[in-house]
């Protein structure tokens, strides 16, 4: 508790009292609003409980997303600006598959199967585009200052909008809707859509895989190692170049793997800049949990959706403000403030080495 | 030094003499002139939104430009008529970067654009200063026309557009929540663009006005696609009508949700002319199904003749609503052109921007694809030329969802049914 207030020591400094005075006005807020709106009562508990879900399920899609971005930034310490192009990749390409497995009616005779075979193709694609982009755009600048890979993900990323313009068109496409998937399941009086407990429940599976794939599989360790120390790991005889390929690799299926879950949840909105808010919105999530950790991605992915879908209507709402759902970003990115006021490396980040760089 | 110098005094001295009448000399126009030598092209431009999440209204708009200028076979008083793209985003940013372009080419005589009301907000300001003329195809912000700051009104000279002015439209479908469905409260959401705020500003005042009760009043961010948050405050009031003129996709994320929704199982949900485009119902899915989307209503000949040729060129079908009216702006700059280019001696052309101006406002009964156009002067529809009765209440019926039909079912047509 001293050391969060550092304003009564000896030496007062107006920029630590500042910081102190917002740090107790922002969870004033958030008390007396959340009090205003609970005391209302407008909202039941039911529906409390479907905003806190809807929450869980948009916030896995954005941590297998954030996912990609912590990969990436552990092994390189570069943010790759274009990863929400390469989660559109996918989404959009495997639009026109699920549209085909519709047509021919396998897409409901067989939905487990479907949907894997489109899980599938969608994080070859996304893999495929997540390879190409870190040999053509990234590799050639390794060892060149940080601003340079970043400024250039920056244009790979309105490369490749505007190329997947140019092959699909500048119009919407939805995923079909699965019939297994449009049922709900009534537990009490909440009633929780089937769609929503899919989107969950993949992700969770996904984000075991790549936890497992980490931790325990030899290739993981590799890129532990390369994570810690580039050229002790090379001296080791690791092959750098494959383990960072394979990274981005593994970042583009999940994010290939997240827009097909994404079809599956919010079906419709797909085209060739779908990738630009879920992008912005996943790297908030990655550094929300501590961006280079694999857990604190995924935590920070689920926090950041649960925070999206309760705080308009449980803190702004509550406070008086007008519009409250339209200021859904404030809340999340107060939020993402406030973690950082807090805990400036997210919530399981550690204070990384400059040796990384 | 002295003789180079007084070398060119005599040269210019002798070009003077030599050419009594100049292009320039020959421009009394008080906000200047285009002038274009011999062999030049007429320049117009273009501002529309080519790239974000609403690039298929540009590509729609650019269409029935593209097509106006082949139909008169690219020619222009015997020259080629040069068509310049900017890109004006759906921003006030981006349609004042593509105003400034387009300003700083002294060859330009006018311009189409642009399709967003906030787009139109940051252009007009420079177009306008620089004495050109904005002929807007899908804009439908009150603002835009009002000329009245106090107000909120934005509307400054040159400014004029062949889509309906949101007065109108909101002010109909208002009518048409309270008279012909006869229901009784009402939630509006926007998007924080000038065109659906507006959109839902005046269907809100036009039902309280009438008797009917606004409940709520809320709003989603572009690029949303949650919005069970939003539809579980609406769910509190449980209104008969939710007014939701949103672009798509928040358009049909709102409506796909809303299903899922307890309490919003007998809502009527009606849409702005932004969900009048064939994704959206084929987007949307089952949940589109008895949806009514107010938008502009275009028949006739030589509009079937326009679907026809688009397919012929483009290969598809006009992928929004707005390609007769960016067909019938095209036409309407270019016949004020037309009327008010004056050939000069050397074989040049001299092009009055005030004229041009003048000529636009003055358009009476002219005959276009979406109507007969007469030009307004009058705020609150200062440069409003659109026939007004080009619109009407569709309802998104099975035939749209599942079979590719588009247009749909006129329900309820505003110009068979208008009221003072």
């Amino acid at each position: 508790m001293s050391q969060m207030f550092k304003w009564n020591t000896d030496e007062f400094s107006w920029v630590d009292f500042t910081i102190d005075v917002l740090r107790i006005l922002i969870v004033l807020a958030i008390v007396v609003g959340s009090w205003n709106t609970l005391s209302e009562g407008r909202i039941s508990f039911a529906q409390w409980v479907n905003l806190f879900i809807a929450g869980l399920s948009q916030g896995s899609i954005y941590a297998l997303i954030a996912l990609g971005y912590t990969l990436v930034y552990g092994i390189l310490l570069m943010i790759n600006f274009a990863h929400g192009e390469v989660f559109m990749a996918g989404a959009f390409s495997t639009v026109f598959l699920a549209e085909a497995l519709n047509r021919t009616g396998f897409l409901n005779q067989q939905p487990v199967l479907a949907i894997l075979l489109m899980i599938l193709f969608a994080g070859l694609v996304s893999m495929t585009v997540a390879i190409l982009l870190e040999r053509i755009a990234y590799r050639p600048l390794r060892g060149s200052p940080r601003l340079v890979p970043l400024i250039t993900a920056i244009g790979a990323s309105f490369f490749l909008q505007y190329t997947f313009r140019g092959l699909y068109g500048s119009g919407f496409k939805a995923y079909p809707q699965v019939k297994i998937l449009q049922g709900s399941l009534q537990v009490g009086s909440i009633n929780i859509p089937t769609v929503q407990i899919f989107v969950f429940v993949s992700a969770l599976v996904l984000m075991f895989g790549l936890y497992w794939l980490v931790e325990r599989s030899r290739i993981g360790k590799a890129m532990r190692a390369v994570s810690e120390n580039k050229e002790v790991a090379r001296l080791m005889g690791i092959d750098i170049d494959w383990v960072i390929l394979f990274t981005f690799g593994v970042g583009g299926f999940l994010a290939g793997s997240a827009g097909v879950i994404n079809g599956m949840f919010r079906p419709q909105g797909v085209n060739f800049f779908m990738g630009f808010i879920p992008g912005i919105k996943a790297f908030t999530a990655a550094v929300l949990g501590g961006i280079g950790n694999i857990p604190g991605a995924m935590l920070g992915g689920l926090f950041l959706g649960v925070i999206e879908a309760i705080g308009p209507n449980l803190v702004l709402a509550g406070l008086g403000i007008p519009g409250a759902n339209q200021l859904k970003d404030v809340i999340a990115f107060t939020m993402l403030v406030l973690v950082l006021i807090f805990r400036p490396q997210g919530i399981l980040g550690e204070r990384l080495s400059e040796k990384k760089a | 030094m002295k003789k180079t110098i007084a070398s060119l005094l005599l040269l210019s001295l002798l070009s003077l003499l030599l050419n009594p009448v100049s292009a320039q000399d020959a421009c009394s126009d008080q906000l200047g002139c285009v002038i274009l030598a011999e062999d030049e092209p007429i320049a117009i431009g273009a501002m529309l939104v080519l790239s974000g999440a609403v690039t298929y209204l540009g590509d729609d708009s650019l269409g029935g430009v593209e097509l106006a200028i082949m139909d008169r076979g690219g020619e222009l008083l015997g020259r080629e008529i040069e068509l310049v793209v900017e890109d004006s985003l759906c921003s006030a940013e981006g349609g004042q970067a593509a105003a400034q372009r387009l300003s700083a080419d002294p060859t330009i005589v006018g311009a189409i654009g642009t399709n967003c009301s906030s787009a139109a907000q940051g252009a007009m300001p420079i177009i306008s200063d620089a004495g050109m003329v904005m002929i807007a195809p899908s804009n439908t912000s009150p603002s835009l026309t009002n000329e009245d700051v106090a107000s909120g009104g934005s509307h400054l000279p040159g400014y004029f557009r062949t889509s309906h002015n949101g007065l109108v439209e909101g002010m109909r479908n208002a009518e048409f929540a309270i008279q012909v469905l006869g229901t009784r409260t009402l939630a509006t959401v926007h998007d924080g663009d000038p065109y659906t705020e507006g959109l839902a500003r005046v269907v809100a005042d036009t039902f309280a006005e009438l008797g009917g009760e606004v409940v709520f009043e809320g709003a989603v961010n572009k690029g949303d696609t949650d919005m069970a948050s939003i539809l579980t405050e609406i769910a509190v009031y449980q209104p008969d009508i939710a007014y939701v003129p949103l672009f798509e996709p928040e358009v049909n994320f709102f409506a796909a949700q809303m299903k899922h929704i307890a309490g919003l199982e007998d809502t009527v949900i009606i849409g702005g002319g932004a969900a009048f485009v064939a994704g959206f119902p084929e987007n949307t899915g089952e949940a589109a199904i008895g949806i009514f989307v107010s938008g502009p209503l275009v028949t006739g000949e030589a509009y079937e003749q326009l679907l026809l040729r688009w397919e012929e060129e483009y290969g598809s079908s006009p992928p929004s609503g707005y390609h007769a009216h960016a067909y019938d702006a095209t036409n309407l700059l270019l016949s004020a052109v037309e009327a008010v280019a004056a050939p000069t001696d050397d074989g040049g052309l001299v092009i009055g921007r005030q004229a041009i101006r003048d000529a636009i406002a003055a358009t009476e009964n002219y005959p276009g694809l979406t109507g007969n156009l007469t030009c307004q002067d009058v705020s609150p529809f200062a440069g409003d030329c659109a026939p007004g009765t080009a619109l009407a209440m569709f309802e998104i019926t099975e035939a749209e969802v599942y079979d590719d039909n588009w247009p749909p079912p006129v329900f309820w047509s505003f110009s068979e049914n208008l009221s003072e």
